[in-house]
């Protein structure tokens, strides 16, 4: 997926059993995340704090799991709902890509990895939350950054970083 | 002191993790070259070598945290916890200072 591109027209079911079309109103940020990668992981509270945060400001955040959980259990679709249960819930709906089409459509590398579309359904920004996994601080500086640029109607920048984190883990012959 | 460093391509942690390694050993008088780095390739390989994810660092052949009972072994990148608790892809460096240490006045 490349800038520009849109949003692709899937929908896909949260872990309380409701279906979320990626394509709806607003400005929309998708992040591919899961369960059992350390990146995603250490992430994970940067990427709840933005979903709180812009959620009364227009902001859709989806967290999006499409690992195979055929190779990978702890990414089930099942362990994502004792997840985000044990946690008492999330403030942004965690979905499932059991086919691995939005990933796909998505072009998606890692978890993480986040794209932010604006109100048109165009992607706007693609890559890292912020720069370091390991410093809380960063707060998803380059996510927020882009959500703020494109509230005021402005182009973010950088409008792409390389994500990085564990290989989104495809189904065989995928 | 025989010290190893596994990885696997699927995360990118294990540039980090050794850089980490040859610091601690170097900080603690012992050689940072002699770190042996074995790519794991295959999940045939992974269970015979009890790779617990990426990376796993063993000193004399025990793993420096030893995963948890019911742990997978496979093909993975692993989640370690910083003395902190926050998760992580690489250990806690004072926890690799801590392995060294023991191992290193073990064997005398």
């Amino acid at each position: 997926m490349r800038l520009g591109d849109s949003v692709p027209d899937l929908t896909l079911p949260d872990t309380d059993g409701r279906d979320h079309a990626l394509r709806g109103d607003g400005i929309t940020t998708v992040v591919f995340t899961c369960n059992h990668c350390p990146y995603a992981l250490a992430w994970h509270d940067r990427i709840l704090a933005v979903a709180s945060d812009y959620a009364d400001r227009g902001v859709r955040v989806l967290a999006v799991n499409p690992n195979d959980a055929g190779r990978y259990p702890a990414d089930s679709f099942e362990a994502m709902k004792e997840r985000v249960a044990a946690d008492g819930g999330w403030p942004l709906p965690y979905l499932r890509d059991e086919s691995q089409e939005a990933a796909r459509a998505f072009g998606a590398k890692t978890t993480p990895d986040a794209f932010v579309f604006d109100a048109d359904g165009a992607l706007r920004y693609r890559g890292a939350p912020d720069a370091d996994h390991r410093d809380p601080s960063q707060d998803a500086v380059w996510l927020r950054d882009a959500l703020d640029t494109l509230l005021v109607g402005g182009d973010p920048e950088p409008a792409e970083t390389e994500p990085v984190g564990c290989s989104i883990k495809w189904k065989p012959g995928a | 002191m025989r010290v190893e460093l596994l990885w696997w391509e699927g995360c990118p942690s294990h540039p980090e993790a050794l850089e980490q390694l040859k610091q601690v050993l170097g900080e603690e008088g012992l050689d940072p070259e002699a770190v042996e780095v074995v790519e794991v390739l295959s999940d045939e390989q992974a269970e015979r070598e009890r790779f617990f994810g990426s990376p796993t660092i063993r000193i004399d052949g025990e793993d420096i945290l030893p995963p948890g009972e019911g742990d997978p072994v496979g093909l993975s990148c692993r989640v370690y916890r910083l003395r902190d608790g926050r998760p992580s892809p690489v250990p806690d460096v004072e926890d690799v200072r801590d392995a060294v240490r023991r191992r290193a006045y073990a064997a005398g």
